[in-house]
């Protein structure tokens, strides 16, 4: 069967790839682009650990065929930090130490960022919503949360 | 799903071709946050998957006309929620679409694929029935609008035929001092389906009920429109005798599974009392106090 071409945007640069019909976005980002970054723990949209932003939205690249992402607009993990620099989520992440495996860390990166992309000074109650879609079996969501929170006041120091 | 084809509809006509001459053996891609579970875990195998996202008609927004809406099929949660005059106007409908899943979920999943998957629990139904939408479909003999509450035959089952495809959700146009709520019971807070849900739609003049929709979900094969409930609210307070009166008759249309999720008496009385504080919700909305 005849492969089908995409071209799509991500981390700010042009990619093109050929993928099947049936593979999904994370299948494309981890086996085609070695963007292994974003996991595949469920597959099935419960877990939050393959989280990316497409045009904008937060969404699980487990459920979205490669496909659908022709002329798109992807961010991942790896696009996160900028010539080297952490993005301050990231930092306050190793600061709080608010990871333990790190299997669930990108996706609760990309969350965090999405989050704060929309909602620039969230409260308790709205990080812990907002994230109720990443799972971690390690560390717990309090040290997620504090950072979260942390970043959003240093943010608003700075604006 | 090796044997799957993808096709990215550019216009209805070629969803709707594409559909029909599949046979029976095309799905709709709207988010796949139902349809992509279902392939990977071999609960359905298309041959052939038509993704409606990039038609135009089915991605938008439109107020018709001041207070009128028709959400296209495939809008996303995370998209209708910035749409601020909608959540003015219909909150229930906006907090039942909101409850599903996380906000992962909310970035793709869309009003159109909630109704299509046919889930008796599905948490938006009973507020889209309550609002008293109608349901767009376009198919090979052209367009027609069916109302939500005829839309599901059973569970999973809808009126679709082959090459039948919901456009989008007609909304009636919003009159002032009206409020719709929608509460469901859940085992957990968050990330969790119906055991039951209650949509309420009411509209209030001179603290007189004018107008009132009640619809269940999860407590039965499909989601229910308990028609008899307007005949008594109209005209009423809504006081508690009222309230007391409907909610018998909601826990008597009730039939329900039952599994670990709800016994069948469980899910009955919990039917009554969500109708009572929906109902309470929605007064108080009207109120502009929630």
């Amino acid at each position: 069967m005849a492969k089908i071409k995409v071209s799509t945007r991500i981390n700010n640069e042009n990619i093109d790839y050929l993928c099947e019909p049936n593979d999904t976005m994370l299948d494309v980002l981890r086996n085609q682009l070695n963007l292994t970054g974003s996991k595949e723990s469920c597959g099935s949209g419960d877990c939050g650990s393959c989280s990316v932003i497409l045009d904008g939205e937060l969404i699980c690249s487990c459920l979205m065929l490669a496909a659908e992402a022709e002329g798109s607009n992807i961010e991942t993990i790896e696009g996160m930090s900028e010539g080297g620099k952490l993005h301050a989520l990231q930092q306050k992440f190793l600061e709080k130490a608010a990871l333990q495996c790190g299997i669930c860390t990108p996706g609760f990166l990309m969350a965090s960022k999405a989050l704060l992309d929309h909602n620039p000074s969230p409260t308790e109650t709205e990080v812990r919503y907002w994230l109720a879609g990443n799972l971690c079996r390690c560390t717990g969501y309090d040290k997620i949360v504090k950072a979260v929170l942390e970043v959003a006041d240093e943010m608003k120091e700075n604006a | 799903m090796s044997d799957t084809q993808y096709l990215a509809a550019k216009t209805i006509d070629e969803a709707v071709n594409a559909h029909e001459k599949a046979n029976g053996t095309a799905r709709f891609l709207a988010g796949g946050t139902d349809l992509l579970v279902q392939i990977k875990s071999g609960i359905r195998k298309p041959n052939l998957v038509i993704d409606i996202k990039k038609i135009v008609e089915l991605n938008s927004i439109n107020e018709i006309s001041d207070g009128e809406f028709e959400i296209g099929a495939s809008v996303s949660g995370a998209n209708l929620n910035r749409n601020l005059k909608f959540a003015k106007l219909w909150p229930g409908v906006l907090e039942a679409f909101r409850l599903i899943g996380s906000e992962q979920i909310q970035g793709r999943a869309s009003l159109g694929g909630n109704l299509c998957n046919g889930s008796p629990a599905g948490d938006s139904v009973p507020a889209l029935i309550a609002a008293g939408c109608k349901a767009v479909i376009a198919g090979p003999k052209g367009r027609k609008d069916v109302p939500i509450e005829n839309f599901h035959l059973g569970p999973g089952k809808t009126v679709l035929e082959n090459g039948e495809m919901l456009v989008s959700l007609k909304f009636p146009k919003r009159v002032s001092n009206s409020a719709d709520a929608y509460l469901r019971m859940t085992p957990r807070t968050e990330m969790d389906i119906a055991v039951v849900g209650c949509g309420v739609n009411i509209s209030l003049e001179n603290d007189i009920c004018t107008n009132a929709r009640v619809s269940l979900g999860a407590v039965a094969p499909t989601p229910l429109l308990i028609k008899e409930a307007s005949d008594i609210m109209v005209g009423s307070k809504l006081d508690d005798d009222t309230l007391n009166r409907v909610s018998k008759m909601c826990m008597d249309a009730c039939n329900p599974i039952n599994d670990k999720r709800g016994t069948i008496d469980y899910r009955t009385k919990v039917a009554g009392v969500l109708f009572k504080r929906a109902t309470k919700l929605a007064t108080d909305r009207i109120g502009g106090n929630k």
